[in-house]
């Protein structure tokens, strides 16, 4: 099994006033392709700022972080912007969906971004919509469709230009338990290509089970690293 | 990635209309102040352009502007003659005066002589009558606005009698003058009739109309007739721009319109600033979001400068549209007559408004390059 994320002794540290605060300690792990991970601890351990660093949206302190064998955290701001955009594709807790857009303009986005033609991205991103059952509302605006509908564009747009990885942040934090299961078999199926890897942070006890591993967090470290099984009962 | 920046600022019809307006406010005051300022700063040469037949005026050299007349000695004429390269010279009464109508009402007027034989500077395009009538005993002619002006919802009609100085007039003719800067009616009489009706002084003629002899030209021959007779002679050009410069030093007219351009500039950069600045500040997490994808800052600044063109573009074009239509619903009324949209106006405005439009934009930028995407994960 191939190896998506691996981290080496990661650090991170805020500026607060003259002080410097520490957020990540010592990070060392590893996210496989074809599983599906995610990251749980409680609000303010660090999962958001370490999902921020593995996306190359925030930079470490010290350590190092490779993302598909490269290491992002030498890449410049411009390196690690081309690189999230073919390589990762992101779920927001609050779907971040463009208002003035259909569904199919906003999951198609990635390769719009990407210089791909407008006819061929809408068309790309049509199909993927259909394979998640959204075939119906392509031309619907996101105020025109519930919150488990837009948490699927969100997953279009995560899939359309075929990340390698897929972070996802509070996923199903937004919606019912019926729709919140909804999502994540559609993360589950994704994360059983072995070519991909599915990261997701949660405070969603609920979908623990999807998971194939569970890194559990505390105070900026990680402090387990579980099977789902193991983890439900332990909490 | 163009479509979609079309969208997002289409996606917000009331932020939308309110950058459009402010553009088009700006533009709106903007076009049509200096449009104003610019047709009364011709009216102000107006009457200088309308006698086409001279090429130099000549004049006391205490006058200032069109409207300012120091009566010149009649030996003047003769003066002006007997200078070499001088082809015509003719006498030209202007003064203020009042005149009363049959109903007992008065009215000031601003009076016109014309020289008897040549009626050189007389108003150049007929509306009722004949031009020739003014060489008959007590004829006059006025201008269009002036007759409406004085009799108002009065159909135009030759033959309205006018008392002026215990002398009887008979309007016998009506033309079409440029409007002046003052905008009493203009009435025009003979030289001869001038002399005869107006209050008795020593001197009384106003100007000298002179046209150069062929191959002399008109600033060679001011120049000439200043050194001979010590007399101030302007070309016709010359004294338009005296005249103009005048005004501008001396009254307040550029400083009140230069207030209302400045307010408009200001207002409508003000709207236009605040209005984009609370559309980026409300679209942040959606920036943040594209950020956070893989677009690039290149590609926002892109996005967010043809946004910017598209309001611009729109509220210049309604701004500029609603000058035009204002001076075409107004061009026959006698207070904004012959004010015009030049182009020039419309460029000046375009710069303006281009300016406006990238200053509007510049804190919106600022705040989207400085933009952590990872705002994106809080929830």
């Amino acid at each position: 099994m191939t190896i998506a994320i691996d981290i080496s002794h990661l650090n991170k540290s805020f500026p607060v006033g003259d002080d410097v605060v520490p957020v990540l300690h010592d990070i060392s792990a590893q996210v496989r392709l074809g599983e599906l991970t995610m990251l749980v601890g409680p609000s303010g351990c660090g999962k958001t700022t370490l999902i921020s660093i593995l996306s190359g949206i925030l930079s470490a302190s010290s350590g190092d972080v490779s993302v598909i064998g490269k290491s992002i955290l030498k890449f410049s701001d411009r390196e690690k912007v081309l690189f999230r955009r073919e390589n990762i594709g992101f779920i927001f807790q609050q779907y971040n969906l463009l208002p003035a857009l259909t569904a199919a303009e906003n999951a198609a986005l990635p390769l719009l971004a990407a210089g791909v033609a407008k006819k061929q991205a809408l068309q790309k991103a049509v199909d993927v919509l259909s394979e998640i059952g959204m075939q119906a509302h392509t031309e619907k605006l996101p105020r025109q469709l519930s919150g488990g509908q837009q948490q699927r564009i969100a997953i279009a747009r995560a899939l359309v230009h075929n990340p390698r990885l897929i972070v996802c942040d509070e996923p199903t934090a937004a919606l019912d338990a019926k729709t919140g299961q909804g999502v994540m078999e559609i993360l589950r199926d994704v994360a059983n290509d072995q070519t991909r890897a599915v990261l997701v942070v949660t405070h969603d006890s609920r979908i623990y089970r999807f998971a194939d591993r569970i890194l559990e967090m505390s105070d900026g470290r990680i402090v387990g690293d579980h099977l789902p099984d193991n983890f439900v009962h332990k909490e | 990635m163009k479509f979609i920046a079309i969208k997002m600022l289409h996606g917000d019809g009331a932020k939308y209309l309110g950058l459009i307006f402010g553009v088009t406010f700006a533009t709106l005051l903007m076009a049509q102040q200096v449009s104003i300022f610019i047709g009364l700063m011709a009216r102000t040469a107006s009457a200088i352009y309308d006698v086409s037949e001279s090429d130099v005026w000549v004049m006391d050299p205490r006058v200032r502007y069109i409207e300012e007349v120091e009566p010149l000695r009649d030996v003047e004429l003769t003066n002006v003659r007997s200078v070499p390269g001088v082809a015509w010279a003719v006498p030209f009464y202007k003064g203020l005066i009042s005149i009363r109508m049959t109903d007992g009402l008065t009215q000031q007027v601003q009076l016109v002589g014309v020289d008897d034989v040549s009626m050189v500077g007389i108003c150049p395009k007929m509306v009722m009558g004949d031009a020739n009538v003014l060489r008959r005993p007590q004829a006059a002619m006025m201008d269009k606005n002036g007759f409406i002006f004085t009799w108002p919802d009065q159909p135009l009609a030759l033959g309205k009698e006018i008392e002026l100085n215990d002398h009887r007039l008979v309007v016998s003719a009506i033309c079409k003058a440029s409007q002046t800067f003052l905008t009493f009616p203009l009435l025009y009489v003979s030289y001869e009739t001038a002399m005869e009706i107006t209050p008795p002084q020593r001197n009384k003629m106003s100007f000298v109309l002179v046209k150069a002899q062929p191959g002399i030209s008109a600033a060679d021959l001011a120049t000439r007739i200043h050194d001979t007779t010590g007399l101030q002679a302007l070309t016709n050009n010359d004294f338009a721009w005296r005249s103009i410069r005048y005004i501008l030093q001396r009254t307040g007219i550029p400083i009140n319109f230069g207030i209302t351009i400045f307010l408009g500039v200001i207002i409508g950069a003000a709207i236009t600033a605040q209005t984009f600045y609370i559309f980026v500040i409300e679209n942040l997490k959606q920036f943040a979001a594209m950020k956070a994808i893989g677009v690039t800052n290149a590609q926002l600044l892109r996005m967010v400068l043809l946004q910017t063109v598209i309001v611009a573009a729109t509220g210049y074009g309604l701004g500029i549209g609603m000058t035009a239509l204002f001076f075409q619903a107004t061009k026959d009324l006698p207070a904004t007559a012959g004010f015009i949209l030049h182009w020039q106006v419309m460029g000046g405005v375009l710069i303006a408004i281009s300016a406006i439009s990238l200053f509007s934009i510049l804190f919106s930028l600022r705040k989207v390059f400085k933009l952590d995407p990872a705002i994106v994960f809080r929830g």
